[in-house]
């Protein structure tokens, strides 16, 4: 099966997707992961003003089989979560890379941007 | 080691199933996904391939005497053609499996199939053998895992998929019962039977005939993932995750099973469950919902609302049906009257909930 790698992110090796606008980074996770996971249940987030620190776990996502943790790909703060996945956990199953996104990040370090993968060396990663 | 693969692999990796390790056998855990396969089971149909259960069969005329030495039901009430289910315990009433007895139906001697669970058949047999050369009881016993294949089809429209499939007549069937017959032209044992509280029938073939019983059932393939949903939803237990002789040894009351009990017969453990049956068991089995958000998993702490430890979680998950976070958990007798107030500790956070009686679905 090969799964959308959208050309305009950068990613993590462990299925965190970032979209980066100015100096602000969106933060997901990614088509291969959610597949992975199965039906997403429970996301657990952190509020807005939190400090995020590249490589660290920020979250949780749970679907009925498993327990994952999410990383942040880039330090900064916490700008917006996405309270719609409060009650509808299933939109990152739905729409990873769009409805399912987790958080905006005000970026603190924009040389951590550049340690991201591309879009072709994470596809090589999932093939 | 080398994982036992079922019959029914190669079609399974066809339809692009993921697999996972499951007492020693690599099993297919998830075809399309849980809730899909789960929903399917509870609204129309699902199929599965449970050919990891093990199969022994007990013949001769101690078959009876034998297999009532070490199962904790009564096997003397069963008619051929009648199934029951019961613990297998040590001496101290500890569970090693639990089981369905099977009374096999046109049997001209008296013969007895029992199931253990996926990757005990080996050492259950041995248990069976032991005793019978212990006791110079006159008794065959063969472990024939390999010799099956194993299919089950659950849900309310089960009973009319397999109807169009075979000879047998299924309303003349009963819950608990068992018939020969052929399933797609396939000589089976047809049992209505099953692990997920939906109507349905468990059936065994021959490895050779397995192909053409699962493709002659079209339904939903359902994986391991989906079946322990289904079951954890009744309440029912999964070996190794309730019981098990080492990591979680519990006596068939402390796991809710007494009524599978029979102190009036004759079976290794009854003396040990005596005593317990008359105290009654200090700990319980319980269903616990959680009224916070959150996912309750196996090996999660249970406390008071005040935070003294009191259990742990068995099996949890976000139930499909329900759509609410359920679980099993051992709690003292004390905690275990429902609609107690307790916590379930999910990574570090005390998550309010309560204890209720099981099923948590009404079937």
């Amino acid at each position: 099966m090969s799964f959308d790698v959208p050309d305009d992110l950068r990613y993590l090796e462990s299925h965190e997707w970032v979209r980066v606008a100015g100096d602000t980074a969106e933060v997901g996770i990614t088509a291969f992961a959610q597949d992975e996971l199965g039906d997403v249940v429970f996301v657990e987030l952190p509020e807005e003003g939190a400090e995020l620190t590249a490589g660290e776990d920020f979250g949780v996502v749970e679907s009925i089989k498993a327990v994952s943790d999410v990383y942040a790909p880039v330090s900064g703060t916490v700008t917006a979560v996405n309270d719609r996945l409060r009650d509808e956990p299933e939109l990152l199953n739905e729409d990873p890379f769009g409805d399912g996104w987790m958080l905006k990040v005000a970026v603190t370090e924009e040389s951590e941007i550049d340690d991201l993968l591309s879009p072709d060396a994470y596809r090589g990663q999932i093939e | 080691m080398t994982l036992r693969a079922p019959p029914l692999s190669a079609v399974h990796q066809r339809a692009d199933a993921s697999f996972t390790d499951f007492g020693g056998w690599e099993m297919p855990v998830e075809f399309e996904s849980i809730r899909t396969e789960h929903e399917a089971v509870r609204s129309e149909a699902g199929k599965f391939d449970v050919s990891h259960m093990g199969q022994i069969t007990v013949a001769g005329p101690d078959a009876a005497t034998l297999t009532q030495r070490l199962t904790t039901n009564d096997v003397t009430v069963l008619d051929p053609g009648e199934a029951q289910y019961g613990a297998i315990t040590d001496e101290d009433g500890i569970m090693l499996d639990d089981t369905v007895v099977y009374r096999l139906p046109d049997s001209a001697t008296d013969e007895f199939l029992f199931i253990p669970n996926a990757g005990h058949d080996g050492e259950m047999t041995e248990r069976w053998l032991s005793e019978r050369d212990e006791r110079g009881l006159d008794a065959t016993v063969t472990n024939r895992t390999e010799e099956y294949a194993m299919i089950a089809v659950q849900g309310p429209d089960a009973p009319d998929l397999l109807a169009a499939q075979t000879d047998v007549s299924l309303a003349g069937l009963s819950r608990f019962e068992v018939a020969n017959g052929s399933v797609a032209g396939v000589d089976s044992l047809i049992a209505r039977t099953g692990y997920t509280g939906e109507p349905g029938f468990e059936i065994l073939c021959p490895p050779d005939g397995a192909e053409t019983v699962w493709g002659a059932l079209e339904c939903q393939p359902c994986g391991l993932g989906a079946r322990d949903t289904l079951r954890l939803e009744m309440g029912f237990l999964l070996s190794g995750q309730e019981f098990h002789p080492v990591d979680e040894p519990r006596t068939p009351y402390e796991a809710g099973i007494g009524w599978t009990v029979k102190l009036d017969t004759e079976f290794v453990g009854r003396d040990a469950l005596e005593g317990v049956a008359a105290d009654g068991p200090e700990e319980k089995l319980i269903g616990i919902e959680l009224i916070d958000r959150g996912v309750p998993r196996h090996g999660y702490d249970v406390t008071t609302p005040d935070g003294e430890p009191i259990g742990h979680i068995t099996s949890g998950t976000m139930s499909p049906t329900l759509e609410a976070p359920i679980a099993l958990a051992y709690v003292p007798a004390a905690y275990a009257e429902p609609g107690t107030s307790v916590r379930v500790v999910v990574r570090g956070e005390p998550k309010k909930a309560r204890t209720r009686s099981t099923p948590f679905l009404d079937r």
